[in-house]
């Protein structure tokens, strides 16, 4: 090591070590076509290179991590680097700089919006779709909803337990299911109270408001039918209860249909391990089901003859008809678009072209058809999905739009693969009043002043 | 130095304590996080995870490639018994254990009231609801939920205090203490006598009043 261009009582061991890195690094750069003994090596010759700007790198590096390079008010997810005025005239900060795992841009700020609710105890947080592109939710952004908070597990100290009408009742490691044959799909996965406050007048503002409680994120895991093949369901068996080991220890119960035909037992979501607000290590995923049933920190199936009437299926997510009587075990997630832009309190700065784009999914496959309105619904035109179109998978739909400065009412409607029309927000009143909470998946309609202005109104 | 000295050298600035990684827990503590990856010897690369087996007994003789893997291991009665604490509508699941109305008055003013208010009717504040009242309230423009006028199944009642009560100590009430608060609650509500102690036996005589208030759901081919 270089101890003059270095010197021990300035540098530590590590600092040292990556100095003499980068120098030698940058040496074997320039050796083409240079004498490399003209090339000495001497502090300053990276201008970012700096005793500070080292020691900076090395705390980054370091242990402790210990958010010296990360304030408080740099957006959540990103590290508050020093922007450099021109970033082609001095070298860029030092790879692994981040930890080796990485971290958004600081310029990137979108974040969930925790609804608010009176206690914090109970609470969901909703995804920002305005900013969102393409049909995946970054995973940090998916929406959450707990019922008794987001437990810390060590997926070392937690196995799932099949039992109940199985001839084998199973005890399975998180590492068990990884040995697995495996799957992995693209699934949306929908809270059924997702716009629970538009029944009756328009009222949140953004469609991170309106309709956040919808994410998308490719999930693998093991098959639900792998798992109840090898632990053998008994004849009869018709429901199997979920059950989760948060405080709520949450529990759903699951028609063995589903859970023969698409369920999955899910430990990975876009390409690595399941969020700790997702279920981790282990959650249970039911496609075109509302979200309330894919239990999440998943610790056992019990596996019945009948249905097991909790709390979260009898006295929540039962919809409650004009009548009095109250839709039990309403489970698909009907067919459903927004369009997530422009959207509500969004300002267009003037006319022009736009592109509208948003999102359709359904509960029962794939979607089929977008149409889009500018004129509040009188006329309609088809807009182009955007590849790929999944079952059960958000698909972003696009239309070119030349806004003339004039109001306009941007509508969507889907159709899915059955048929399905997505309905008019009357239509569905005319039935089912406006206390049945769950399962609103009419049509959005965003309002485009003169001024620009696009705002959430019923239309 | 090299390139993969460089990346050795982040490495084990990344991992700070390169002793922890060597660390095997001499107890059986929980771990408060992962340990950091291991630089292999020679590259430096990190050590990627190998599969994992848990001793004991294997299920399945032969393992095969669509079933019968082998792998899990049996789940014992007392393992499931541990944790299989559901409450079904006919009883199935019901705790040993007797409560009454005059004990479960007293828990509920120590353990319950702060959330749900003295008189049953919910705090705004801490998020918990109202428990009782709300009769003939479902039809009309303000429905009031409660378990008096909503729940169709008392062992719903039971089944969600043993399991998620109270909210400062989920699961702690003991089986005498779960029939005792929801003795107090069904109490309230004029749904069981005061004077009933609730019990496997007793349980079989609740009538909910909204018992025949749930329809399936007729969709699709209805909104």
């Amino acid at each position: 090591m270089s101890e003059e261009n270095f010197p021990s009582d300035r540098y530590g061991p590590a600092e040292r070590r990556m100095a003499e890195a980068l120098v030698d690094l940058e040496r074997r750069t320039l050796r083409a076509g240079e004498d490399a003994e003209a090339c000495e090596c001497r502090e300053g010759m990276f201008p970012s290179l700096s005793r500070r700007g080292l020691l900076a790198g090395g705390v980054a590096l370091g242990a402790a991590f210990a958010g010296n390079a990360v304030r408080a008010d740099a957006p959540p997810g990103s590290v508050d680097y020093p922007v450099q005025p021109d970033p082609t005239r001095e070298q860029g900060r030092m790879i692994l700089d981040d930890g080796g795992y990485g971290s958004r841009s600081q310029f990137e700020n979108e974040v969930r919006w925790r609804y608010p609710t009176d206690s914090l105890d109970s609470s969901w947080s909703m995804t920002p779709l305005a900013s969102g592109q393409g049909i995946i939710t970054p995973s940090g952004l998916h929406f959450e909803r707990h019922h008794g908070g987001i437990p810390t597990i060590d997926p070392e100290r937690h196995s799932l337990i099949v039992h109940g009408m199985v001839d084998r009742p199973l005890s399975l490691t998180v590492a068990d299911l990884k040995r697995m044959p495996s799957v992995s799909r693209l699934h949306f996965i929908e809270c059924s109270g997702n716009g629970l406050t538009e029944w009756v007048k328009p009222t949140l503002r953004t469609v991170q408001g309106t309709h956040g409680l919808t994410s998308t994120s490719e999930w693998t895991g093991v098959a639900l039918s792998t798992v109840l093949r090898e632990a053998g369901v008994q004849d009869g068996a018709a429901w199997i209860l979920a059950e989760g080991s948060d405080a709520a220890v949450m529990t759903r119960s699951c028609p063995i249909d589903k859970a023969m035909d698409d369920a999955i037992l899910a430990y990975a979501q876009n390409g690595e391990a399941l969020r700790p607000e997702q279920g981790y290590p282990l959650r249970l995923l039911l496609p075109g089901f509302e979200g309330n049933t894919h239990i999440k920190w998943l610790r056992r199936l019990d596996v019945s003859d009948k249905p097991f009437m909790t709390r979260e299926e009898t006295s929540k997510y039962t919809d409650l008809m004009p009548d009095g009587k109250a839709r039990i075990f309403t489970l698909d997630m009907d067919a459903k678009s927004v369009i997530t832009f422009p959207s509500g309190a969004m300002k267009l700065p003037k006319p022009g072209f736009y592109e509208v784009s948003g999102l359709a999914w359904s509960g029962r496959g794939k979607v089929a058809k977008v149409e889009v309105s500018v004129d509040g619904g009188k006329t309609w035109t088809e807009a182009p999905l955007q590849e790929p179109v999944i079952s059960k998978c958000h698909t972003r739909f696009r239309l070119p739009w030349v806004w003339d400065g004039t109001e306009a009412v941007l509508q969507s409607r889907c159709t899915d693969e059955t048929g399905y029309l997505q309905p008019a927000l009357k239509d569905l009143v005319a039935v089912r009043g406006t206390n049945s909470v769950y399962h609103l998946n009419a049509i959005q309609s965003w309002h485009v002043a003169p001024t620009g202005e696009v705002t959430n109104v019923h239309a | 130095m090299s390139m993969r000295e460089l990346a050795i050298a982040g490495a084990i600035a990344l991992a700070g304590l390169p002793a922890l990684a060597e660390d095997t827990p001499a107890t059986d503590a929980p771990r408060a996080f992962a340990a950091a990856v291991v630089p292999l010897p020679d590259t430096g690369e990190p050590t990627p995870p190998s599969p994992v087996i848990a001793g004991g007994g294997e299920v399945g003789a032969t393992p095969g490639l669509e079933r019968d893997f082998g792998i899990g291991r049996p789940a014992t009665e007392d393992e499931i018994a541990a944790i299989d604490i559901d409450v079904m509508p006919d009883g199935t699941g019901l705790m040993e254990g007797s409560g009454t109305y005059a004990a479960g008055e007293a828990l509920f003013a120590e353990r319950c009231a702060a959330c749900h208010g003295e008189a049953l009717e919910g705090v705004k504040a801490t998020g918990g609801p109202r428990l009782i009242g709300g009769r003939d309230t479902l039809a009309t423009e303000k429905p009031v939920k409660t378990v008096e006028s909503y729940w169709p199944y008392a062992s719903t009642l039971i089944d969600y205090v043993h399991r998620a009560m109270p909210m400062d100590a989920p699961g702690s009430l003991t089986a005498d203490e779960v029939y005792a608060v929801s003795a107090f609650i069904l109490g309230q509500a004029g749904i069981l006598g005061k004077d009933v102690t609730l019990d496997a036996e007793s349980f079989g005589k609740i009538v909910m009043p909204n018992a025949e208030g749930f329809v399936s759901d007729p969709r699709p081919g209805a909104y």
